[in-house]
């Protein structure tokens, strides 16, 4: 057991704990409405915005999984860098329309918005059903990044003992997401992020500095793991991979529930654009993780025989956790570890609260309960909060961890298909809603087969005439669902099936407070 | 409703989305030289292009776009 590292982690754990029930009298205001709970009353500023988001979008795992990646793959891990800086200018033209519009109508999800948008309760309830789907094993993968940092505190052992130390955390976690609410990651998303920020910089400073520098490193990296093989003939290889698997990423982060709910909860349209300025730190900060990917196979962290059992047991993702407890002093282990599981509960929280939204919105008042008050909501999504974790947590602890990463793989292909119906719906509804619900259908398929007939890999290899063009799966797929979504339209013109009716008008898209 | 004019927006959109084009034109920047202190240009480019793409974007939103 590492007890210094142990006590500073369960004292930065315990403040945080405190910081999350101490949220429910932040901003203080009718914690039974929907719109307070599960969206903080849409008050955050830019600041608090900066922090939820950037905790929310910079998950434990992703500080894991990167690094993890790169360690084991190389430069094509480096997508994570050309995905985080696309994504902001696209955010930026985008998503202001997203909140206008939800603001104007008091929407809580997506599903909401398709709802308002097309007049079609079958495509609302298919956007809140992908956004679940996607979700959960989401956050089952946010469990993995705290397991990794307790087992490598000493709780190897497995069995009851071992799994306790995650069963409280997430007991505690649940606890003061369902008193507070979306004000307790918000919250709690600024220690976390500074603790994230001081463990990087220590970690790109201290680190390679003692391996030799950064030339060092780079230089100990072998050649075909350095850069992205080339194409050969009639083969676009790693660099349609790589383009397609950051703009895929792009296409999809924002459609992911418990990022439009981080999005709403801000308090204007010029909050998101300021944000899409400021929140490229964080990918400064996740581009040097990658680096530690390298610094971890150049420090030969793979070799040593005090980490042997955890490789074998966690894989790539302990190359970080492994390379922290080599070069960082037991009581900064703490922090850093403390860190990645504090990382792990904001999104963990925030996904949650998103997903309870979501049922209780789009599955609950649409279907089971109409007459449901706002207090009504708010109990339901406090209850589903708490169900979606244990589900989490079981998942975690009874099934093998790489179902969930599967799942999550598979997720991110799933989400995509919602893409015509939210973002083209947010500049024109032309796209005709049963064109739209086709096209989600054959997308969802298409993306499920192309994930599972590469054995749960992201890229596919797609056969044009006699080229082949590995790619992202999600991204190809989505480009037939549209494909589809465009002619049946065509076609449903034609046949001049009934159209619904908009709620919304030109002016909300761009609507602003004042 | 006020706001920028339309031309000046079009002409924002295209700026703002000159940093995405760069980043998924792999082959300008799969190499190793020209290296900074030992980084190899891929790592170093794509590193400094963060920093472009945020000041393109705090651009767009100081000419309220």
């Amino acid at each position: 057991m590492n007890w210094p590292a142990l006590t500073v982690f369960i004292i930065l754990f315990g403040l945080v704990t405190v910081l999350g029930f101490v949220a429910a009298r932040w901003r203080q205001a009718d914690l039974n409405h929907l719109n307070e709970w599960g969206l903080g009353g849409r008050r955050f500023g830019t600041i608090v915005t900066w922090f939820l988001l950037g905790g929310d979008l910079y998950t434990a795992y992703t500080f894991i999984a990167v690094p993890a990646l790169v360690f084991g793959a190389g430069a094509i891990g480096f997508f994570a860098v050309p995905y985080t800086l696309m994504l902001y200018p696209f955010v930026y033209v985008v998503y202001p329309r997203l909140w206008s519009v939800a603001h104007r109508h008091g929407y809580v999800t997506a599903s909401d918005f398709v709802r308002g948008r097309y007049g079609s309760p079958l495509l609302a309830l298919l956007v809140a059903v992908t956004g679940i789907l996607a979700t959960m094993p989401y956050i089952a993968l946010q469990l993995v990044g705290i397991q990794v940092v307790i087992a490598a505190m000493g709780f190897a052992g497995g069995g009851l003992m071992g799994d306790l130390p995650l069963i409280v955390a997430f007991a505690i976690l649940a606890a003061y997401t369902y008193t507070s609410g979306l004000r307790a990651p918000a919250l709690i998303s600024v220690v976390k992020d500074l603790l994230i920020y001081i463990t990087v910089i220590a970690a790109i400073t201290v680190i390679p500095a003692q391996l030799g520098g950064y030339g060092h490193i780079f230089a100990g990296i072998a050649p075909d793991k350095l850069l992205l093989a080339a194409p050969t003939d009639h083969n676009t290889g790693a660099y349609g991979a790589y383009a397609t698997l950051a703009l895929g990423s792009v296409l999809a982060l924002f459609l992911y529930p418990h990022c439009i709910t981080a999005l709403l909860s801000s308090s204007s349209r010029g909050v998101i654009k300021r944000n899409m300025a400021l929140l490229p730190a964080y990918s400064l900060a996740l581009a040097l993780l990658a680096f530690l990917g390298y610094v971890a196979v150049v420090a030969h962290v793979h070799d040593d025989p005090a980490y042997a059992d955890y490789f074998k047991h966690y894989g790539n993702n302990f190359a970080v956790p492994a390379l922290m407890l080599k070069y960082f002093p037991a009581w900064f282990v703490g922090v850093a570890f403390a860190a990645v599981a504090i990382g792990a509960l904001v999104p963990a929280a925030i996904m949650s609260i998103a997903a309870a939204n979501l049922f209780t919105r789009n599955i609950y008042k649409a279907y089971l309960a109409p007459q449901a008050t706002p207090a009504d909501e708010a109990k339901m999504a406090k209850l589903l909060s708490l169900i979606v974790k244990v589900g989490a947590l079981a998942f975690i602890l009874f099934v093998p961890t790489q179902y969930a990463i599967n799942l999550q793989l598979l997720g991110g292909a799933w989400i995509i298909q919602t893409l015509p119906t939210v973002v083209i719906g947010l500049y024109t509804r032309w796209l005709h809603r049963w064109a739209l619900a086709a096209g989600w259908a054959v997308g969802m398929c298409l993306s499920t087969w192309m994930v599972v007939s590469q054995q749960f890999k992201p890229t596919f290899p797609l056969h044009l005439g006699d080229w082949t063009l590995p790619g992202y799966a999600a991204f190809y797929s989505v480009i037939v669902n549209f494909i589809i979504a465009v002619l049946l339209t065509l076609a449903f013109r034609t046949a001049r099936l009934a159209e619904a009716a908009d709620q919304t008008v030109p002016a909300d898209y761009e609507h602003d407070v004042t | 409703m006020a706001g920028p004019g339309r031309l000046k927006r079009s002409v924002w959109y295209v700026i703002l989305f000159i940093p995405f084009f760069v980043a998924i034109w792999v082959p300008l920047f799969n190499r190793i030289e020209p290296s900074i202190y030992g980084i190899p240009f891929f790592y170093w480019f794509q590193f400094a292009l963060i920093v472009v793409a945020a000041a393109v974007t705090g651009a767009a939103y100081k000419a309220k776009i």
